[in-house]
């Protein structure tokens, strides 16, 4: 098999996995994209600001932070607040990612949710180098993004039918994978804590707060009482 | 564009640079060392399960009880989702699927 072939079998099996991403990131991109070209800033703006932020929800409080002119440490604590939760992503792939070599820079820094769950919920078949695979899988994710957001600075007006509610295709790529981790997981456990504390903190804090405190719950649960699950986890893993 | 030029790009640079700082940071503190921590690697195999029923309580965090159009298309849709998964295992069919479901809900039936 030559190395043309070789390279479309990769990036064909990583473009299946990665269409639910696609749908999802067209659309918002060419929401951001719309937004930002309303704010005054055209397509240039809207492919540099993806391909050097990509942060979904961050972009869109970008284009309010452009429009307020708002102060850099402003800013910066507003990323901190809103892309916390990124944090954690990277934690469950430290090992994973280190192995890498020259992609390991780039696989860090395209870890957004979605990539990060359909990674979660990629089977890589039997012959296939997962590194390559999770590779392009996150190029494409980020190439769908960039895409979307210039397409939506450039004729986002003109977008021919209703898509409002096209969002919730990310909502149902979570709800999916959750779906398969349930099934594959001998120990329900650390999806019921994700669950149980999320709502929880929800309701104690309001739907613009609670994400940080839930997340970190978790962490601290788990690490205590990984001793009891590992044993589970470990013959998953395996 | 209400401010200049430089400001933006200050802006955005901000933006992105903190961004890239949260997504290293986990590999900044345990990425160098020869032996990833064990409580690193444990929470590498527990964490995605937790992470992932977070992220759909964090999609729903709006609903509103209140009103039945405010919850009814998350809900129905959700259901849709799961049952669909559950019973297919098709990826792109539950999305695909539970998307067209939830925007003829939030667009003809709860208007």
């Amino acid at each position: 098999m030559g190395t043309t072939q070789k390279r479309r079998d990769y990036m064909g099996f990583a473009f299946r996995q990665s269409v639910p991403v696609m749908l999802g990131y067209i659309f918002l991109g060419i929401a951001f994209g719309l937004l930002l070209q309303n704010a005054g800033y055209n397509f240039i703006w809207a492919f540099f600001a993806s391909l050097i932020i990509y942060a979904g929800s961050m972009e869109f409080v970008l284009v309010n932070l452009l429009a307020t002119g708002a102060g850099l440490l402003y800013t910066a604590l507003m990323t901190f607040f809103i892309n916390g939760r990124h944090i954690f992503y990277g934690l469950s792939f430290v090992e994973k990612y280190k192995k890498m070599g020259r992609a390991y820079p780039y696989m860090v820094f395209s870890l957004t949710d979605e990539t990060y769950s359909v990674l979660c919920g990629t089977k890589v078949p039997e012959g296939m180098d997962e590194n390559k695979v999770f590779f392009w899988i996150s190029l494409l994710d980020q190439s769908y993004w960039v895409f979307g957001s210039v397409l939506g600075a450039l004729a986002g007006s003109y977008i021919p039918f209703d898509s409002t509610g096209i969002d919730f295709s990310m909502t149902a790529l979570f709800v999916v994978i959750a779906v398969e981790q349930w099934q594959e997981s001998k120990s329900h456990f650390p999806a019921l804590l994700g669950a149980v504390c999320g709502v929880l903190w929800l309701l104690f804090l309001g739907p613009d707060e609670f994400l940080l405190p839930t997340l970190c719950t978790c962490v601290i649960i788990l690490i205590l009482a990984r001793g009891r699950l590992l044993p589970n986890a470990e013959k998953e893993r395996g | 564009m209400p401010i200049s030029v430089g400001q933006s790009i200050a802006i955005i640079a901000v933006t992105a640079l903190c961004t890239v700082l949260l997504r290293a940071l986990p590999f900044l503190v345990f990425g160098g060392k020869k032996e990833v921590p064990a409580v690193v690697s444990d929470l590498g195999i527990l964490l995605p399960s937790s992470i992932m029923a977070v992220l759909v309580v964090y999609c729903l965090r709006n609903v509103d009880f209140a009103a039945a159009g405010h919850f009814l298309p998350e809900l129905l849709s959700c259901l849709a989702v799961v049952g669909l998964h559950v019973w297919k295992k098709n990826i792109l069919l539950s999305i695909g699927l539970g998307t067209v479901c939830y925007m003829v809900l939030v667009q003809a039936v709860f208007v």
